[in-house]
C-alpha cells in the first residue's frame, strides 16, 4: 500500500481517474465494441462540458466571481449558432465540403462574437456592482439567468429549435464492430485545439501570466503594478465566448434544442468545476472528463440514474478532496 | 521635504477605527521602522499606503503628488514595491515567473538581476523551481527580490522576519542594509534587535495613531521609553 | 431608538393584518380561488420564513429549499396515495418526509458547509435537479411528470359534514358551508400559523442571536468559539425539516403532488423573490413578500393578459405584456430589487429612509 501511492502520484495522479473509471466500465459493460463507441461518446462530450465550463471556472478563479449566469452564454451560443446554420441552410446541405466548413465557420464565429459580447455586456451590467459580495452576487447572476432564459424564449420560442449539421459531419465510422459518428470525433478534436489554445495562453504568453498569478493572489498583481480589473473583463469575454462555443458544437450534437438547454447544462457544469477544482483549467478538464464519462457509461447501464450518480461522485469527490481533484494554488 | 507623508489618516474595518488621525513622515534613505504592538495598526498603515483599502480618509503624498486616490497598481508604477507580511508569493509559479512578474516590460536588467544573485543566491539555484516548494526563507528572499528587481523608491516591507531561523534573519538583515543605501525601506518589524540595528529613523503606533517618532539610536538608548510604549510584547533579542 | 421601534412596529402590524385576514378568509372571501390563494399565502409564509433562517440569518444561500418542500409534500401524496386516505398514513408520510429531510440536509451540510460557503449554492442546485430528475424518472412511486392525485383524510374531505343543521344539512355559518373544505383551510392555517410563531420563537432565542453574530462576522464569531459550521448546519436542518412539513401541509390542501406543484425551480424562485421582496433577515417580512407574490401570481397575470389584448394593435407591446412574459419581467424586477432594494420592503421600512 506504502509503495502503491507515490506510484499512482508520479503516473499522474488524479489525472488517472478517468482511466480508472474508463478501465471498471469496460469491466462492466462487457461488450467492447459498446465501451468504445461510448468512450468516445464520452470524451467528446467532455471535451464540450471543457468548453462550457472552463470560463466559469478561470473567473471564479480570477476575481472570486461565481457566475450562476454563465450557462446563458452557453444557450445563446447554441440558438444562435442553430439560427446562422438554418440562414445557410444551402451551403450547409451541399455537396462541397468547402461550403459545409464556411457555414461552419460562420455559425461558430457568430456564437463567439455573441458570446463575447453578452459577456461584456454582462460584467459590466450585472456583475460589477456586486464584487465581493457573493449572496447578491449569487441571487443576481440567478436573475439574470432567467432574464436571460426568457429572452431565448421571447426570440426562437418554446417548440424545439432543429440545427442543421454540415453534410460533411454527418454519418459514423465503422471500426472494429463499433460505430463512432463523425460529429463526436470532430467535436473532440475541436474541443482538444481549443484546450490547446488556452494551455499556450496561460503558460507561455505574459497576459496567461499574469491571470495564473491573479487567480492566486489579485492584490499582490495589483501591488506589482497591473490593473487586474481590465484583464478580468478580457477573461470574462473569452470565458463567455468559449461557453458560446460550447453551446453551439453542443447544438450540433443534440440537433434539437430548446431554450431549456442551458438550466439543462448548468447542473452539469457546476459539477463539473467542483470535481475539478475551481480555477484551474487542467482541472475543469479533467472534471469535465470524468462527469462526461460516467454520463455516458451509467446512462448506458442504469438510464435513469445518470444524473444522480454524477451527484454521488461529486460527493464522494468533496470528501476526498474538499476543493476538487485539481484545483488552482491558493 | 520627506519622501512619503501621510497626513491624518483614518480606516475603519466595520465600526472599527483601525487608524484615526495618522500622520507620518517618511524621509529619503536608510531604513524607516515601524513599531507597535500587535493590532496598533502598522500593517493598516502598510496597506492604506498601497492603496488596498477602500479610500481612506486622509492623505498620503509621495514625491510631494498626492497618491491616496491612485489605484493600487499606479501607486506601484509610481516607485513603491510592497511585500506583504504572507509575502504574496506566487506559489504555483516559478521562482523565474515571480520575478518576471515583478519587471515593468516583462524583461530583466542584467545588472539588477546580477546584484539579486548576489544578495540572494538561493533564487539562481531554484530559478526553476515551483514557488511553493521553496522555503519559508527563501520565499521572503523571492519577495524581496521581486521588490527591487525594477528601481523603486520606497519598499514597505511587512514583518520580514517573522518565523525564519535567525541565521536567515542575520542575511536578511544584510540584504536590507545593502538595498537600503540605494532606496528607502519602510519596515514594520517585531522583532526590536533587528529593528535596531536597520533603522535610522523610527516611529511607534498605538491604537491607530502616531505616538512617538524620532531617531532609532534615542529610541534605543531610552529603555524607559521602549517600555512604556511598547510595554512587554518585543523583548530584546527576541 | 424608538423610531427603529415603532418601525419594527409597523412591519410586524402589516403581517399580523395578513394573518387576521388569512384567519377570517373563508368569510371575507367566498370565492373557491380566493380561499385558494389564502391557503396558499399562508403555505408560502412559511415556506419563505423558513428560507429568510437560511438566507436571511446565516447568509448562505440554497436553492435546494423546494427540494425538502417536495421530500414533505411527496411523502404525504405517497402515503395517502398507497396505504389510502387516513391520519395514519399521513403521520407516516410527513414524518418520513421530513426523516428524509433531516438525512439530506446533514449530509449536504456537513459536505459542503465545511467547504467553501460558495459551493453551497452550487452544490444544493445540483441535489434539487438531481431530485427533480429522479421525481419525473421513478414514475411508479412519484406518479412522474404527471404527479399524484389523491384523497385526503376524511375529515378534510370537501364532502364531509362538519356542522349539521336540523334537517342533516352542512350548516352554513355567515353563509359558509362547515364542510370538510372548512376543516381543510383551518388545518392549513393553523399549521402554518404554529410553524410561523415557532420560527420567531427560534429567532428570538439565543439561537438566532449567535447565528446574527455569525452573519455579522463569520471570522469573530469563529474566534468568540461559536462553532460555525455546526450552527450553520443546524438551522439548515431546521429550515429544512420546516419546509418539509410545509410540503406536507400543501399537499393536504391541494390534494394533488407533481413536480410542477413542489419541486419545480421555477417555486424556487418564487420563494426567492418573496424573501427579498419582503426584506431577508426580517422573518416578518416573509408574510409581506409571500401574500405581495402569491396575489400577483393569480391576478397580475390576468392583468396581463388584460393588458395584452388592449394593446394588440401596437406592435411589440401585447408580446411583452403577454402573459407568457411573466418570468421575464419577474427576474427584471428582481435583478432590480437585489441592486437598489437589498433590504426589502420590511427592511426598509424599519431602517427608515435614511440609509
Amino acid at each position: 500500500m506504502k509503495t502503491l501511492g507515490p506510484m499512482i502520484e508520479k503516473a499522474g495522479g488524479v489525472f488517472l481517474l478517468p482511466v480508472a473509471i474508463a478501465i471498471l466500465a469496460f469491466v462492466l459493460i462487457g461488450a467492447p465494441s459498446s465501451w468504445l463507441t461510448l468512450t468516445v461518446a464520452g470524451l467528446s462530450m467532455g471535451l464540450m462540458l471543457f468548453l462550457m465550463a472552463s470560463g466559469l471556472s478561470l473567473v471564479f478563479g480570477l476575481m472570486d466571481v461565481l457566475n450562476f449566469g454563465h450557462s446563458a452564454f452557453v444557450s445563446f451560443g447554441a440558438f444562435v449558432a442553430a439560427t446562422v446554420l438554418a440562414w445557410l441552410g444551402g451551403w450547409v446541405g451541399a455537396d462541397s465540403i468547402f461550403l459545409n466548413a464556411l457555414a461552419l465557420i460562420a455559425a461558430i464565429s457568430a456564437a463567439i462574437v455573441f458570446g463575447a459580447a453578452a459577456g461584456w455586456f454582462f460584467e459590466r451590467v450585472i456583475v460589477k456592482p456586486v464584487y465581493k459580495d457573493h449572496l447578491r452576487q449569487i441571487l443576481i447572476t440567478m436573475g439574470a439567468l432567467i432574464v436571460a432564459e426568457q429572452l431565448i424564449l421571447a426570440t426562437w420560442g418554446g417548440t424545439p429549435t432543429n440545427v442543421p449539421r454540415p453534410q460533411f459531419l454527418e454519418g459514423a465510422i465503422i471500426l472494429g464492430g463499433s460505430s463512432l459518428e463523425v460529429y463526436r470525433l470532430f467535436a473532440f478534436i475541436v474541443g482538444v485545439v481549443v484546450y490547446a489554445g488556452i494551455y499556450f495562453l496561460l503558460n507561455k504568453t505574459r497576459i496567461g501570466l499574469l491571470i495564473r498569478a491573479g487567480v492566486e493572489n489579485r492584490e499582490m498583481v495589483e501591488a506589482l503594478g497591473f490593473r487586474i480589473d481590465r484583464l478580468f473583463i478580457g477573461v470574462f469575454m473569452l470565458g463567455s465566448a468559449l461557453a458560446a462555443v460550447g453551446g453551439a458544437m453542443w447544438a450540433g450534437y443534440e440537433t434539437l434544442i430548446t431554450p431549456a438547454l442551458g438550466a439543462e447544462m448548468m447542473v452539469i457544469v457546476f459539477i463539473v468545476v467542483i470535481i475539478g477544482g475551481l480555477g484551474s483549467i487542467q482541472g475543469t478538464l479533467l472534471g469535465a472528463i470524468v462527469v462526461a464519462l460516467m454520463q455516458n457509461y451509467v446512462g448506458f447501464l442504469a438510464p435513469k440514474l445518470a444524473l444522480a450518480s454524477n451527484m454521488l461522485l461529486m460527493m464522494a469527490i468533496l470528501l476526498w478532496r474538499p476543493s476538487g481533484l485539481a484545483p488552482a494554488v491558493k | 521635504m520627506s519622501l512619503l507623508s501621510i497626513r491624518n489618516m483614518d480606516v475603519s474595518i466595520g465600526q472599527y477605527a483601525v487608524l484615526h488621525g495618522l500622520t507620518l513622515d517618511v524621509p529619503e534613505g536608510g531604513v524607516f521602522v515601524l513599531l507597535g504592538r500587535n493590532g496598533a495598526g502598522k500593517t493598516t498603515t502598510l496597506r492604506s499606503i498601497m492603496g488596498l483599502w477602500d479610500r481612506p480618509a486622509g492623505s498620503v503624498t509621495f514625491r510631494g503628488e498626492d497618491i491616496s486616490s491612485l489605484h493600487t497598481s499606479d501607486i506601484a508604477r509610481k516607485g513603491i514595491a510592497f511585500v506583504p507580511e504572507n509575502m504574496g508569493i506566487f506559489g504555483g509559479l516559478t521562482v523565474a515567473e515571480n520575478m518576471v512578474l515583478a519587471t515593468a516590460n516583462g524583461k530583466f536588467d542584467p545588472a539588477r538581476l546580477k546584484r539579486v544573485y548576489a544578495l540572494f543566491p538561493a533564487l539562481e539555484q531554484f530559478w526553476n523551481k515551483q514557488a511553493w516548494s521553496l522555503s519559508g526563507g527563501q520565499k521572503q528572499m523571492l519577495a524581496v527580490a521581486r521588490a527591487i528587481i525594477e528601481p523603486r523608491d520606497l519598499i514597505l516591507i511587512d514583518e520580514p522576519t517573522k518565523g525564519l531561523a535567525p541565521t536567515i534573519i542575520h542575511g536578511m538583515g544584510e540584504a536590507f542594509k545593502d538595498i537600503s543605501q540605494s532606496t528607502t525601506i519602510l519596515l514594520v518589524e517585531q522583532n526590536f534587535a533587528f529593528a535596531k540595528s536597520l533603522g535610522r529613523d523610527m516611529a511607534v503606533i498605538d491604537d491607530g495613531q502616531v505616538v512617538h517618532t524620532g531617531s532609532m539610536a534615542d529610541f534605543a538608548a531610552d529603555t524607559a521609553l521602549q517600555d512604556r510604549l511598547l510595554s512587554l510584547s518585543m523583548e530584546e533579542g527576541a | 431608538m424608538n423610531r427603529t421601534m415603532n418601525r419594527t412596529l409597523s412591519v410586524k402590524i402589516i403581517a399580523l393584518t395578513v394573518w387576521g385576514l388569512l384567519l377570517f378568509s373563508p368569510f371575507l372571501f367566498q370565492d373557491v380561488r380566493q380561499v385558494e390563494v389564502a391557503a396558499r399565502i399562508a403555505v408560502f409564509i412559511v415556506l419563505v420564513a423558513s428560507y429568510d433562517l437560511l438566507i436571511g440569518y446565516t447568509g448562505i444561500v440554497s436553492f435546494a429549499h423546494t427540494m425538502f418542500f417536495g421530500f414533505g409534500a411527496y411523502g404525504v401524496a405517497i402515503a395517502l396515495k398507497q396505504i389510502g386516505p387516513g391520519w395514519g398514513a399521513w403521520t407516516l408520510g410527513t414524518l418520513s418526509g421530513v426523516a428524509v429531510s433531516i438525512v439530506v440536509a446533514i449530509l449536504i451540510g456537513l459536505l459542503s458547509l465545511r467547504v467553501k460557503a460558495i459551493f453551497f449554492a452550487m452544490i444544493t442546485l445540483a441535489a434539487a435537479s438531481v431530485a427533480l430528475v429522479l421525481a419525473s424518472q421513478l414514475s411508479q412511486f412519484t406518479g412522474g411528470e404527471d404527479g399524484m392525485i389523491y384523497s385526503a383524510p376524511d375529515l378534510l374531505k370537501p364532502s364531509t359534514k362538519l356542522l349539521t343543521d336540523a334537517e342533516g344539512d352542512v350548516l352554513r355559518i355567515f353563509d359558509v358551508r362547515m364542510n370538510g373544505k372548512i376543516a381543510a383551510y383551518y388545518f392549513v392555517f393553523i399549521t402554518c400559523a404554529l410553524m410561523f410563531w415557532a420560527m420567531l420563537r427560534i429567532v428570538g432565542s439565543p439561537l438566532g442571536t449567535v447565528l446574527k453574530a455569525i452573519r455579522e462576522n463569520e471570522g469573530r464569531a469563529e474566534g468568540i468559539g461559536y462553532r460555525v459550521v455546526a450552527y450553520r448546519t443546524a438551522v439548515f436542518v431546521i429550515a429544512a425539516t420546516t419546509a418539509a412539513l410545509a410540503g406536507a401541509v400543501y399537499a393536504t390542501w391541494l390534494r394533488y403532488t407533481g413536480p410542477d406543484t413542489t419541486l419545480s425551480f421555477a417555486i424556487m424562485i418564487d420563494i426567492l423573490l418573496m424573501v427579498v421582496i419582503g426584506g431577508m433577515g426580517t422573518m416578518w417580512g416573509a408574510v409581506i413578500g409571500a401574500t405581495l407574490m402569491v396575489l400577483a401570481q393569480y391576478y397580475l397575470r390576468d392583468l396581463m393578459e388584460v393588458a395584452s389584448r388592449a394593446t394588440e394593435a401596437i406592435p411589440l407591446l401585447p408580446e411583452l405584456l403577454s402573459p407568457d412574459r411573466w418570468l421575464l419581467w419577474l427576474g427584471i424586477i428582481f435583478i432590480l430589487l437585489v441592486y437598489f432594494f437589498p433590504a426589502g420592503i420590511a427592511g426598509t421600512i424599519i431602517r427608515g429612509r435614511t440609509k
